[in-house]
């Protein structure tokens, strides 16, 4: 009896090859995306998508080629934060010029995320298949020359760390909270992880401030992990408010 | 053990068949559904892939875009789309459907919808 790491025979799959070909894909496809930068928080609801669709917009404004990969299979919003229309291939081009793709661009509206597949037990691929979806929208959209490629991930850490497999390199992280202590903790494993992974911490967009939400995330966060506050984002910003951003 | 075919039979279950160069004998690997599914999702083709891998095939294949039923003519026009855009055609009529109230899309509807919405060569 041998183990797989045994065979010397051919492999006629050719497993590690297919593997490889679709790195290489990923790679060529990005070859012209200068910086990565993943939209991240360990917390749900803080504002993740409405933060990644302005600050595409924002950066294109300043002149940037910007690109928004929706990675929030589940709940997708950024076609309409960035208002796209229905086009019929990826990117889609949604307003300021920001190029996009969200898993909302392939389902009906309203219909949720569901993989053809065997009924039960579905918890045991559904993960592996959204990372391929993952994979797929980072190898087979034709970005083109970008600036900045920002990606709207999910509540909690899977997404990340599939990027990160996918990418065979951490991006780099800007995270989002609101002020509040229990955003503070959750957010605080989050980055920890992107820390642990080898991310670089862009900084910290702090979001929903004002008295509804009276906290200091923000300052707390950018105090452990050396990490600035790029932005303090109240309940009802002005426009002006994102436009600062790219200057920092 | 030499690879010697992939059986997908179409019930979720996938078999690939081994046979051994010297005396001829023939073991077969069989795989659950689940087990398939997750050799699915890292989009890879067992016994090797004789044309690359088309944009977008996982999703095309895997995601289940919500909407009206689509008849087998209709999905046999959609599978001529290029899959790279083909996900998004499907969500086009799908939404085209779904508004008007059409529970089945078949070639007349996507005919319609094309002439309506200005979709010419798809």
């Amino acid at each position: 009896m041998r183990t797989y790491h045994q065979l010397t025979d051919p492999d006629r799959s050719g497993l590690a090859d297919q593997i490889g070909a679709q790195r290489r894909r990923v790679a060529e496809q990005l070859a012209g995306v200068q910086r990565i930068v993943a939209v991240m928080s360990g917390k749900g609801g803080v504002g993740k998508s409405y933060v990644t669709a302005h600050l595409a917009r924002s950066l294109a404004r300043s002149g940037r080629a910007v690109g928004v990969l929706d990675a929030d299979f589940n709940g997708p919003t950024i076609p309409a934060l960035l208002q796209t229309p229905p086009e019929a291939a990826a990117p889609a081009i949604g307003l300021d010029g920001v190029k996009c793709v969200s898993m909302g661009h392939f389902l009906t509206d309203g219909a949720p995320l569901s993989f053809t597949g065997p009924p039960a037990e579905g918890f045991v691929w559904r993960g592996a298949m959204e990372a391929a979806a993952l994979r797929e929208f980072l190898g087979d959209v034709k970005w083109g020359p970008l600036d900045f490629l920002v990606l709207d991930l999910p509540p909690g850490m899977e997404r990340y760390l599939a990027l990160c497999d996918i990418l065979g390199a951490p991006p780099a992280v800007l995270t989002v909270t609101i002020p509040t202590a229990e955003s503070r903790d959750a957010v605080r494993r989050a980055m920890r992880a992107a820390v642990e992974r080898g991310s670089d911490l862009l900084g910290i967009v702090e979001n929903m401030v004002g008295p509804q939400f009276p906290g200091t995330a923000g300052d707390d966060l950018a105090r452990e992990f050396n990490a600035p506050v790029i932005a303090r984002i109240p309940f009802n910003p002005s426009p002006s408010v994102w436009d600062e951003i790219p200057l920092r | 053990m030499a690879f010697a075919e992939r059986e997908i039979p179409g019930d979720g279950t996938l078999a690939a068949t081994f046979k051994c160069p010297t005396c001829g004998r023939v073991i077969a690997m069989l795989t659950n559904p689940m087990e398939t599914q997750l050799v699915s999702s890292l989009g890879v083709e067992i016994g090797g892939r004789t044309v690359p891998a088309e944009p977008f095939e996982t999703i095309s294949k895997a995601v289940v875009t919500g909407g009206p039923a689509w008849s087998s003519d209709a999905q046999e026009r959609l599978s001529r789309v290029p899959s790279f855009v083909r996900g998004m055609v499907k969500k086009i009529y799908g939404d085209y459907a779904k508004e008007r109230g059409i529970t089945e899309i078949t070639p007349a509807v996507m005919d319609t919808a094309r002439a309506e919405l200005g979709l010419e060569g798809m």
